[in-house]
């Protein structure tokens, strides 16, 4: 009876996942007693490791929400979403100006960098679910041109944002305890299961991820699943460029959101999803994204300097990838069995 | 059945002699825009390879893995591990040379038969083994020295600045002297890792059955062929290549540094797919590669000798030429599918 509700909870889809970030958060917590210490700082703001970690992860958070329904319906990774942040960061930066007031409204340069962004997403869904092109070379086009074009729209410089309410997106806003970020991504994660759960478009991606022609074959409109995954993953990239962009008041276009389309990936791996497509837990990403911040900031916390931190992370991920893969659980089965068998052989004798 | 076969030779054939006529037509017009500037002269030309001798060799592991249906992000990682080691062996530890080099390479074949054994024994995603990959080599340059380490050792510097004046061809410069063009060894290098490849990709066994594999994998593995194996060897392989093409970048380089070759895999990808390439496996050719590192070479000093453009266009450029390459595969693809 025990054994089939250890059983259960093995079997359920978020516990390795949540063994993984559970293990970096005991580590730490071995390592830095104050590790789960939250207080509140003289501007009425909390402050703690915890608070830290979930603020960091928020752009990730949000990267890893649009990949996992790109990575469920197509199969393929979207390796665009570093470069897009950029053009998205570039065109509001842009918009508004480096003057002492903005140039146009701030929230309508926030939208239309977002619509930047959503207009990239669209271009490699049509590359991808139009034309039929695997999405890892489709997406290569915009991970080669994207800091190009954010370095063509900002001149090559670094754009600086004057404005002091400009930082509000990316720090905290007066009189609210938690960094804004937190907020943000929150919202996308809750509407984008809302509208996966109670409508039928998270089922109708799963099937397109599982089996594209046989989904269209039964009437769904597979290309434009794919299509808007695509899109949708674009506009993910927007809302954290926005935010990476707030976080430093000014747009770098070289190095915003770099190296970001690989931890975006690496969170939804972590999370329990196969690249391969199909199901897919919207949770189990959000979670892997945390774990990757978790681990980065308690590594940081070790004195691991920023240039060795990717070492750590690799031997993380083998051990974890390995740990899901089938070959190994198989391997680990039959290990088991024969255990059993032995100890039955050995009652018997007794 | 034949002729399907023949329809898809020519399918593939023609990309390839699109990519040609590309880089021709770029080259050509670049002589006749830059023509007082001396864009024709030969050592522009084998300045192509010298620059890009690295890339090229890199391009041709990154084929054959493509080939495979696989892919491997972590080489420009492992040319950044490479360099800094070499550098660190020689100047920190004050070994040989030679020694050194070897050295290298044998880790880049360890690291690769690593990945190779994720990746075909325990069956984990190409994408995710290599991505640790990545950071690990990455983060490993870093462990090795955080500062850049420059390569000061007589025997390296001697391999590395050996001008090899190519005879028969030779321009006079004003004053009546007779230039000769040169190339340096990491050239050679490259020239050799291409010919090998390609005979071994076209006339060995080992060869054959990487296309087979790519092909199809199932096929492959009912025909009789020992999938993972050829797929570990596959990945070592391209280790090695690595290895090989950090160590020609280091002749170029001269140095080791924590940033280097970042995003370098992205272009011997992007070379591999202007070359004729599908990522989908089965289909690619070393000679496309060398041409679509060609052209990226090829568009780098046009823009040098524009002078006014900036970096930053290259990519651009780079990006959309490979839009235009993926545009033609895929309508090729679909050209083939109504065929049938």
């Amino acid at each position: 009876m025990n054994s089939q509700i250890i059983k259960k909870i093995i079997k359920y889809r978020l516990f390795w996942p949540l063994v993984c970030l559970f293990a970096v958060l005991v580590v730490n917590l071995i390592r830095t007693p104050d590790f789960f210490n939250i207080s509140i700082n003289s501007k009425g703001v909390l402050y703690g490791y915890l608070i830290d970690i979930i603020n960091r992860s928020s752009e990730l958070i949000i990267l890893a929400a649009g990949m996992t329904v790109c990575v469920a319906s197509s199969a393929g990774t979207d390796i665009s979403v570093g470069s897009v942040m950029a053009v998205t960061g570039a065109v509001t930066c842009f918009l508004l100006g480096t003057g002492d007031a903005y140039n146009i409204p701030y929230v309508l340069a926030v939208v239309a960098g977002i619509l930047a962004a959503t207009a990239c997403g669209a271009w490699n869904g049509f590359l991808v679910a139009k034309l039929k092109i695997q999405p890892m070379v489709a997406t290569l086009i915009l991970f080669t041109a994207g800091r190009g074009i954010a370095q063509l729209i900002t001149g090559g410089n670094i754009l600086y944002i004057k404005v002091k309410n400009f930082k509000y997106l990316g720090s905290v806003l007066p009189g609210v305890p938690l960094p804004t970020p937190i907020f943000v991504a929150a919202a996308v994660v809750i509407l984008t299961s809302v509208l996966l759960k109670k409508s039928a478009l998270g089922m109708y991606i799963q099937s397109v991820g599982i089996n594209a022609k046989a989904s269209r074959l039964i009437g769904l409109n597979s290309t434009l699943i794919i299509f808007l995954t695509y899109a949708f993953c674009g506009m993910c990239s927007g809302i954290a460029g926005t935010i990476a962009t707030s976080r430093i008041y000014s747009i770098d276009a070289n190095n915003v959101g770099l190296n970001m389309e690989m931890d975006a990936i690496l969170a939804v791996a972590l999370g329990g999803n196969s690249l391969a497509g199909g199901k897919f837990s919207l949770a189990g990403s959000v979670i892997g994204a945390i774990t990757i911040q978790a681990l980065s900031t308690s590594l940081y916390s070790m004195g691991v300097s920023a240039d060795q931190l990717p070492v750590y992370k690799a031997i993380v991920v083998i051990i974890i990838v390995s740990l899901q893969s089938k070959q190994f659980k198989k391997f680990f089965k039959n290990f088991s069995q024969k255990q059993k068998i032995t100890g039955a052989g050995e009652k018997v004798t007794q | 059945m034949i002729k399907s076969l023949r329809s898809k030779l020519s399918g593939n054939n023609f990309l390839l002699f699109v990519t040609i006529v590309l880089f021709f037509v770029l080259y050509i017009s670049g002589m006749v825009i830059f023509q007082d500037k001396g864009f024709g002269k030969p050592q522009v030309f084998l300045n192509l390879f010298i620059s890009n001798a690295g890339l090229i060799i890199a391009a041709v592991g990154m084929t054959i893995v493509l080939i495979t249906a696989g892919i491997d992000i972590s080489i420009g990682s492992v040319i950044a591990m490479t360099c800094m080691l070499l550098a660190w062996m020689m100047e920190k530890k004050g070994m040989d040379a030679w020694i050194s080099i070897v050295i290298v390479l044998i880790v880049g074949v360890v690291f690769g038969l690593v990945q190779g054994f994720l990746v075909s024994y325990l069956n984990i995603q190409p994408f995710i083994v290599t991505l640790a990959g990545l950071f690990f080599a990455r983060g490993m340059t870093a462990i090795i020295s955080d500062e850049m380490i420059t390569i000061t050792n007589k025997a390296f510097l001697g391999i590395a600045n050996a001008k090899i004046y190519i005879p028969f061809i030779s321009t006079v410069t004003k004053k009546g002297k007779v230039i000769h063009p040169y190339i340096y060894p990491s050239v050679i290098l490259a020239i050799a890792v291409l010919i090998i490849a390609f005979v071994i990709l076209k006339y060995t066994k080992f060869g054959r059955s990487i296309y087979a594999v790519g092909g199809n994998e199932q096929s492959a593995l009912l025909m009789g062929l020992n999938v993972r194996r050829i797929k570990l060897k596959v990945y070592a392989l391209n280790g090695f290549l690595a290895a090989l093409a950090g160590f020609a970048f280091a002749l170029n380089s001269c140095g080791g540094f924590v940033e280097q070759a970042r995003g370098f895999e992205m272009d011997a990808i992007a070379s591999a797919v202007i070359g004729g390439t599908l990522l989908t496996g089965g289909v690619g050719n070393v000679i496309g590669s060398l041409f679509g590192v060609m052209i990226k070479g090829t568009i780098e000093s046009i823009i040098t000798f524009q002078g006014t453009l900036s970096s930053w266009w290259t990519k651009i450029a780079i990006a959309a030429l490979l839009c235009i390459f993926i545009i033609l595969q895929s309508i090729f693809a679909s050209l083939k599918r109504k065929s049938k």
